[in-house]
Formats: C-alpha cells, structure tokens, sequence
C-alpha cells in the first residue's frame, strides 16, 4: 500500500528540468563546488574592486616601496600585502588586476566562441573549398607553437591589452572551429537534419536553429577550460612584456615588474603568481565539473 | 599506405604555402620602412634609398619579391639576421640541441612520473592517494610557467644553494667542444671531470619547469584511459583466470591504455615548443625561445621570420611523421575517410 503510494509519487514527479538536473549533477563533485565558489570569490572581487582597493592601483606611495607583507617583519597593516619597487599597494594591484585577467579570459572565449562556431558551420555546411580554405588556415595556426604565433602576432600589432586579446583569440580558434565543425558534421547526416531539410527549413535556420544547440555541450566546455588557458596565456605575454602595457595592473606584468625583488623581497614577487595560479586552477576545477555534468559521455569516471 | 601517404602530404602542402605566405606578409606589415628598420638611419639620401631598395628587391613587384622569398626558402635560405649579419639556419641550428635536450628531459620527467601515477591512481580509484593525486596533476596542470620557475630558483638556488640560477653550464670551470650541441653527451665525451654532473645541475630546474603542465595532462590522461580499460570484458577474463592485480594492470591493461596517451604526448609537442620560450627567457637558456624573444628585443624581423618559419616547418614535418606513424600502426586510420 505504502509503496504503491510511493510508486505513485514518483510517477506524478515532472522529470527535473535541464537546469535542475545539470545542477544535481554538478553538485555532485566536491571540486566542481569548490572551484565555482573561489571562481565567484574572483568575480565579486573584480566587481567591487573600487571598494574593496584601500587604494587607488596606480597611487605611489614613494616612501613606502618595497615594503613586505604584514606577517613578514616590517611589513605593516596600512600596506596589507606589502607594496612593489614603486611603492604602490600590492592589494590594492592583486584586485584591480582580478578585473583585468577576468576581462581578457571571458572576452577572448566569447569572441573566440563565436567566430569560431561561425567558421566551422560555414566549413561544415558550405563544403567543398571554403571547407578546405578554413581548415587549412587552422592547421596552420595549429603548426606554430601557440605562444610563439601569439608572440608573432604583438609584434606586428604592437604590444597592448586590446592586441593580446587580439591574438589570443586568433591563436585560440581552431579549438573551437574544428570542434564545432566535427560536431556540425556528425549531426548533419542524422535523421532529424534531414526531415527538418524535407519540412522546407532554409540553410540558416537549419544552422544555428536546427543543429546549433546539439553542438552546444562541448562548446560550453571548452570556452570555460579556454578562459583559464587565455588568462595563463596573457599573464605569459604580460611577464614577456608583450601584453598589457605598464601601469596597468596586470598579473603577469606585475611578476615582471617585481622579478627583481626575489632576493630581498620574494613574497612581494610571489604574490601575483599566486594570484594566477588560484584563479586558473579554479576555473579548471569549475570547467571539470561543468563537462562531467553536462556531456556524460565525456565523463572522466 | 602509399595512399595515405600521399593524402597527407597533398594535405601539408597548402599549410606549407600559407606558411610562406603569412611570414612573408609579416615582415611588411611590421611598423617602419624595411629600409629604415635596417639601417637605422633616418632621412637618408633619395639615391642611396633607391639603391638599398634595389639590392634588397624591394623595388619589384610584390608578387615577384613573394616568388623570390619561396625560391630562397626552397633553397635554404631562411634570411639574415640584421644584428649578428649570420645567415638565420646556422643561428638557429647552433641554439636548436639547446632547446631539443631541454624539451627531451622535460618530456622524459613528465612521462615517468605521470604514467605510474596515473596508473596507481586509477588502480586505487577513490582512494585518498586518487584524489590528492589528481589534485597535484591539476595543479601542475594550472600552473603558470614563469611564475614556478622563479618559485623553484628561490626555494632551489636562493636559500639552499643547489642548483645554478641560469645557462647551460659553468663557463668558467668548464670548457668543452660542443660536439653535438647536447651538453649531456659532450660533457661525457670530453671526459672532464665533474662536466657531465654540472651540465645535469644546470638541467634540473627548466626540465622541472617545462615538463611540470605535460605531467599534470598526461597524468589525467593515463588515469581515466586506464579507468576505461579496466572495465573491459578482458581484464574481467584476466582476472578471474586468476592472474594477479599487478600482472592485469602492468600487462593486459596498460598496453591498451597507453594508446590515446601517445597519441596525446605527441600533440604534448607543439606545446613544448611553446613552453620552452617562457622556461628559456627565465632561466637565460641559450636556446631558440630565449633567442625569439630577443630578436623581437632587437627588432630583428629577419630572424623572427625566419625563427618562426623554421619552428613551423619543424612542427608540420613531426606532425606529417606522427600521422604516418599512427597509420602504420593503426589501419583503421589508413583506411578511415
């Protein structure tokens, strides 16, 4: 009687939406959560950056440079992780530079992402030579080390923040162009292509309306890997001196700026690296999650 | 397999052109006059401009200077740098065994620690040892390069004096002929004494540095292919045929798991290279990334270009060679679409 009812409950139960179910699922992995969580900390900490700054990033405090953290001897509250050869407040740096790291890796993903599912649905419904032209133009970004064609790429533009984004996504399409397009293709010669093809659906529908949304997981998937790759990735070119240009408060150029400091002050140059390292290794963990819940045939078990 | 041969190379062949192509744009589309960049004069006379112009060529037509560039890079000839007036190849190759020995040792630590880790923490799924294991390969797999390297010379050089900050070798203790160009071996082959142990100390770190990200990858990789395997009806056969854990794990299912990992430390390659740039600028290893990123320093376009079509050469050529490899070993890749 009791377990009819049951029976019965469990019947009635609407089966749980997309969303709910992505979110039983991703709550699952401890990592996943805890990732999302640092990965919300860094946001809200980009955001309120203003507020949450004692001071203004790019402020010289000329008596005060070089200065340690507060629990290194001489270190002290007014200047909380210390402050650089210029004598500007490292926290105050940290912060502001969240917002800038964060900025380069979502808007390179979302620019990336999209020229590059633009190209690979145009490879895969074209065909024929602008299939060819497009893949080869990818195997050729794919042959020069991803760094060094970055690296190629300032010299000719010049080095700042908007051209290490530039680059970046230049360097970073063909992840998503061959991906999408092998998807695209894999979903072209299903059933449902065909009988929307039948039903009279035009070419552009049949894109991004019709065989569009079953490519999108793996898309998700690595737009949220490639932000933390994109953020390793400017941080290198900023280190290199080749991205974001001083003063800006970048954190790979920040580690540049205070290399110099490893002897009498290595916590001050270990700082930004830190940085860098809890954000992307975050993001990783979040983007794990994201594919064990949202694409199970990928799950890594 | 002659086929497929032919079918990848006819496929190389437009990357190669493109190639060209890209370089050759690269240097006109670089800020400053060619003439002016190279000679480092400004307002020079009208008649010497035009006879620079003339000697370099640059007074004929765009498409004849692009076929002028192809027939010298099928003839060898990859430019001369303007700094050092040497021709670009035998720059190159004089810093290239730096760079290869470097990448050879970083892929050699990444494979030898990652696979048995990969494999023990798959074997042990769930254990604390899985987990803090793959913690450690996701954090190795996070990290930024330039910022580890600087870490491992405070904590290794800095405070407890074992290894040296930068270079190749101690050049004022130790000279030898660079016979082949890797230390490893010439120091061994010049038979000084304490040679071969100082060019391994000077090893340790970058190798660290650069192989740190692949053994994060190919940690990762190894377990969950590992993990796939293991639920094969023939590891369940070898099992119950009652062969020993350590026998099904070491033998049946290794084997098999090693596939996609392979196929992964090959694409490990390109990445490698790129690596090598950031380890080489940190710890001043006289190789082809330090070498890139002074060029550009230098605004010596002529070696950029000519730095990077041979690095690109270098990873299309590989690449053609890993895909024959691949086919030879797997027909359903040779005979696939």
């Amino acid at each position: 009687m009791v377990a009819e009812k049951m029976a019965a409950e469990v019947l009635n139960q609407a089966p749980p939406s997309a969303l709910r179910a992505f979110w039983y699922s991703f709550r699952e992995n401890r990592g996943a959560v805890i990732g999302a969580t640092i990965v919300g900390l860094v946001v809200l900490c980009a955001i309120f950056a203003n507020v949450l700054a004692p001071y203004d990033p790019l402020e010289q405090f000329r008596g005060f440079t070089k200065l340690p953290p507060v629990w290194v001897e001489g270190g002290s509250w007014k200047y909380p992780l210390g402050t650089d050869p210029l004598g500007r407040d490292m926290l105050s740096r940290i912060l502001y530079g969240s917002r800038i790291s964060l900025f380069i890796g979502l808007s390179i993903m979302v620019v990336c992402a999209f020229i590059g599912t633009c190209l690979a649905l145009l490879a895969a419904f074209v065909g024929g030579i602008v299939d060819v032209i497009i893949m080869r133009i990818m195997d050729l970004i794919l042959a020069i080390p991803d760094l060094v064609l970055a690296i190629l790429i300032i010299a000719v533009i010049g080095p700042n923040l908007t051209n290490t984004i530039i680059a970046i996504t230049i360097v970073y399409l063909p992840r998503f162009v061959i991906l999408v397009r092998a998807s695209a293709l894999g979903e072209l010669s299903k059933d449902y292509v065909t009988a929307a093809k039948v039903a009279g659906v035009g070419p552009w529908r049949l894109m991004f309306s019709t065989v569009l949304p079953n490519c999108v997981a793996p898309l998700i998937i690595q737009a949220a890997l490639g932000v933390s790759d994109a953020i390793l990735e400017a941080a290198a070119l900023g280190f290199l001196g080749l991205g974001a240009q001083p003063p800006l408060p970048e954190w790979g150029s920040m580690l540049a700026d205070t290399r110099d400091l490893i002897t009498s002050n290595p916590w001050v140059m270990a700082l930004p690296g830190i940085a860098i390292l809890i954000t992307v290794l975050a993001i990783n963990l979040m983007g794990d999650g994201l594919r064990d819940a949202l694409d199970p045939r990928l799950r890594r078990s | 397999m002659i086929k497929y041969l032919l079918k990848r190379a006819a496929l190389t062949l437009p990357t190669f052109i493109a190639l060209m192509f890209v370089t050759f744009a690269m240097i006109r589309l670089v800020p400053g006059d060619p003439i002016e960049v190279r000679r480092g004069e400004r307002g020079i006379s009208p008649e010497r401009l035009a006879e620079l112009r003339h000697a370099m060529g640059l007074d004929q037509p765009v498409w004849k200077q692009f076929l002028d560039y192809v027939w010298a890079l099928l003839h060898g000839d990859f430019g001369t740098s303007i700094v050092s007036k040497t021709p670009i190849t035998t720059e190159f190759f004089t810093l290239f065994p730096a760079t290869v020995e470097l990448t050879l040792c970083a892929m050699v630590f990444a494979i030898a620690i990652a696979v048995p880790a990969g494999v023990i923490a798959a074997a042990k799924r769930g254990s604390i040892y899985d987990q803090s294991m793959m913690g450690i390969a996701l954090v190795g797999y996070s990290m930024p390069l330039f910022w580890w390297g600087l870490m491992l010379i405070l904590l290794m050089s800095n405070t407890l004096h074992l290894t040296p900050v930068s270079g190749r070798v101690d050049l004022i203790k130790y000279y030898y002929p660079q016979v082949t160009g890797f230390f490893l071996i010439d120091s061994l082959l010049s038979g000084e004494k304490g040679a071969f142990l100082d060019a391994v100390r000077h090893l340790i770190l970058p190798t660290i540095v650069l192989g740190t990200i692949p053994l994060g990858a190919i940690a990762r990789m190894t377990r969950s292919s590992m993990l796939e395997v293991l639920e094969e009806d023939y590891v369940r056969t070898a099992r119950a045929k009652g062969l020993s854990v350590f026998r099904v794990i070491g033998f049946h299912a290794l084997r098999n798991a090693l596939i996609p990992v392979v196929t992964m430390i090959g694409v490990q390659l390109s990445f490698l290279l790129a690596g090598a740039v950031l380890t080489e600028t940190i710890f001043s290893w006289p190789g082809v990334g330090n070498w890139l990123i002074h060029s550009i320093e230098r605004r010596d376009y002529p070696a950029l270009q000519g730095g990077i079509m041979l690095i690109a050469s270098l990873v299309i050529v590989l690449n053609f060679i890993m895909d024959m490899l691949y086919g030879l070993i797997n027909p359903r890749i040779r005979h696939g679409r």
